[in-house]
């Protein structure tokens, strides 16, 4: 039975490929045959119980590949066109029920099925606000410090990163760009700290293009390392609009949960001044989605007090976390407060740290 | 016997050594025991009975003499002997062995182990310096990070998060009385009459201070009422905007901005104040609560 249906079908195939659809007045197939040739007709509830397929029956049995990919472009059809029967009834039930349907059900995404994380921070915690009230930042939250920021590369920076470390600068006030001849970075530190400076940040480079940054607050503070991706510079954003002013842009941190979220959210705000102006309109954003910290800088414009226009300026990258130590930077007796292992986050696609 | 010239017209001049590397100009020698590297008559370990070098294992130097007798036993024919660290003092043990033998190969050995001790001087000096960790990635891994990006970029939807962030800032009232929209936050005093009533109180006064002028006209043409305020609205809010146009270009100083915002205030502006002139009529209520 199997065999001759198969027969039959491939030859009803075969021949509309030949671009004759010949109406077989076979009676058994009819139907069948009209619901292959006008497939616009979504509800043909006999077509497919003339092709409803044996149970035991797998696409994936048959030898021959020209039928098997027939049949198996046949069974997606099938599929679709029971979906979309489904989908007109719901609609229909939900129609005839009027006020009454339940209401539409959400769809899982990754974010709705995320792994609890149990480091998440309360917003009430006790614990983690006096925690926070003497970590590292705490002199810049409580305005003992200004930011005061060293841009600079690992060896040899190509012209890419060179450019993109004087976009940063501009990006954010107070920084300043240095050369990099060569130094140990251990040896950096005490002078930038002698400076001034309250930030150390190293943008490492591998064939032409910055794909690392190194992180440090200075007195000593924690050092972050990141994986930067998706660098665009001003030149390659479309509709973007004109040069950053000098002026304190507002700073946006979002999606940074769990503590160590928190902490990450921390160390970027103290980057920027305290006070922001807002007479230059100029806003910088973090957003993490997925353990990828999103970095844009806007110049938004109120038109009304339920829209706002935004304008992006500015470089635009991606970060990744890859580890979090404690002290100044220091790679081989440094304490790491984090580090980011691949076969945790392997195990389970929806659980996330930051 | 060793006929050392036999075997040098052999393996340098006729057939094949497996050690000489030939170049356009030159001839090398691959032999590990060969004093300069080169192929010649006197530096080929294999044509010279009498023969010595310097080799260096892990940082220490060692003579090599070859002992022709034992020609026989190729595992045991060259004789080993550690050399001191001290420069003058390998020197002098170099010119001890190689006593009585032929200057050209003194000479060499000195010269070869001057080299050895310079280079590991210098690979003593790198260590100490920075060193660049090659970490190797792997190509699967980053495509899969890649393609984890760009989900989440998706998903992220940046402009509507940050445009809402923004207008939530603006709600809160964070930026102070620099954007005039008070029409929202009133709406929430009257509706909700919560904490946010403090700062819309703020506006409210400021419209009391408009209306005080208005509320005359109202009382009296009631007909006209609308024509009216909608017109003293338009000079009010224009006169507004015009202060507004004249702190910011002082403030900001990017001139070719400020003419265009400020045609854009205006237009709005003007839309605004329709909205705004249908929203008076609940003050009157307000007022007399």
């Amino acid at each position: 039975m199997d065999v001759v249906e198969e027969h039959d079908i491939q030859d009803k195939h075969t021949k509309k490929k030949t671009k004759k659809p010949k109406k077989q007045p076979k009676p058994p197939h009819e139907n069948g045959n009209d619901s292959m040739i006008e497939k616009t007709e979504p509800e043909h509830v006999d077509a497919p119980a003339e092709f409803s397929f044996p149970p035991t029956f797998s696409v994936s049995e048959i030898k021959n590949k020209q039928r098997r990919h027939l049949m198996f472009m046949k069974l997606k059809q099938e599929k679709r066109k029971q979906k979309v029967a489904i989908k007109k009834k719901k609609k229909k039930e939900r129609d005839a029920l009027g006020d009454k349907a339940p209401p539409k059900e959400v769809p899982k995404t990754i974010e709705n099925q995320r792994v609890y994380d149990e480091t998440t921070v309360n917003p009430e915690d006790e614990e983690v606000a006096f925690d926070e009230g003497t970590d590292e930042f705490s002199a810049y939250f409580n305005r003992l410090t200004n930011p005061k920021v060293l841009i600079t590369t690992s060896d040899r920076p190509r012209g890419r990163t060179v450019r993109f470390c004087n976009q940063l600068a501009t990006v954010i006030p107070d920084a300043h760009v240095y050369y990099r001849r060569g130094l140990a970075l251990k040896k950096v530190i005490p002078q930038c700290i002698a400076r001034g400076f309250t930030y150390l940040m190293v943008i490492n480079e591998d064939r032409k293009v910055p794909n690392g940054m190194v992180l440090c607050h200075l007195p000593d503070g924690p050092t972050a390392h990141f994986k930067v991706s998706s660098v665009r510079l001003r030149k390659e954003m479309k509709r973007r609009g004109k040069d950053p002013t000098e002026h304190s842009p507002e700073v946006i941190l979002n999606n940074f949960t769990t503590r160590l979220g928190h902490s990450m959210g921390r160390l970027f705000a103290a980057l920027f001044p305290h006070d922001p102006q807002f007479v230059g309109r100029q806003v910088a954003t973090f957003h993490n989605q997925r353990d990828f910290i999103f970095f844009r800088f806007h110049r938004y414009i109120f038109k009304n007090e339920k829209r706002v226009g935004i304008q992006e300026l500015g470089p635009r990258f991606t970060l990744k976390l890859r580890s979090l130590q404690k002290g100044t930077f220091d790679s081989k007796f440094g304490e790491y407060e984090w580090v980011l292992k691949r076969h945790e986050n392997d195990v389970c696609r929806r659980r996330f740290n930051l | 016997m060793q006929h050392d010239d036999v075997i040098w017209d052999v393996i340098g001049n006729r057939a094949f050594c497996s050690f000489k590397v030939k170049t356009k100009v030159q001839n090398f020698c691959r032999n590990e025991y060969n004093i300069t590297g080169l192929c010649n008559r006197s530096s080929c370990p294999l044509a010279n009975s009498q023969y010595a070098t310097i080799r260096e294992e892990k940082g220490q130097c060692f003579l090599y003499m070859k002992v022709i007798e034992r020609a026989a036993f190729p595992a045991r024919m060259w004789e080993k002997v550690k050399l001191s660290k001290n420069y003058e003092k390998a020197l002098e043990q170099i010119d001890q062995n190689l006593i009585y033998w032929p200057r050209f190969i003194r000479h060499k050995c000195k010269q070869r182990f001057t080299k050895i001790t310079q280079y590991l001087i210098r690979i003593r000096k790198l260590t100490l310096k920075r060193q660049r960790k090659l970490v190797p990635l792997s190509r699967k891994v980053e495509a899969r990070e890649k393609r984890k990006e760009e989900k989440a970029l998706i998903a992220a939807q940046l402009d509507n998060a940050i445009e809402k962030e923004l207008l939530e800032r603006l709600k809160q009232g964070t930026y102070g009385d620099i954007y005039n929209f008070p029409i929202h936050a009133f709406d929430k005093a009257l509706e909700h009459q919560d904490e946010e009533s403090e700062t819309d109180s703020e506006e409210e006064e400021e419209e009391d201070d408009e209306d005080v002028g208005k509320k005359e006209f109202v009382a009296e043409d009631e007909i006209e009422e609308s024509d009216l305020n909608h017109s003293h609205f338009d000079r009010v809010e224009e006169d507004e905007s015009e202060e507004e146009m004249e702190e910011e270009p002082e403030a900001s100083g990017s001139k070719g901005k400020m003419p265009l915002k400020g045609a854009v205030f205006r237009k709005k502006r003007a839309y605004v104040e329709i909205e705004y002139e249908q929203e008076m009529e609940p003050v009157p209520k307000s007022k007399a609560t």
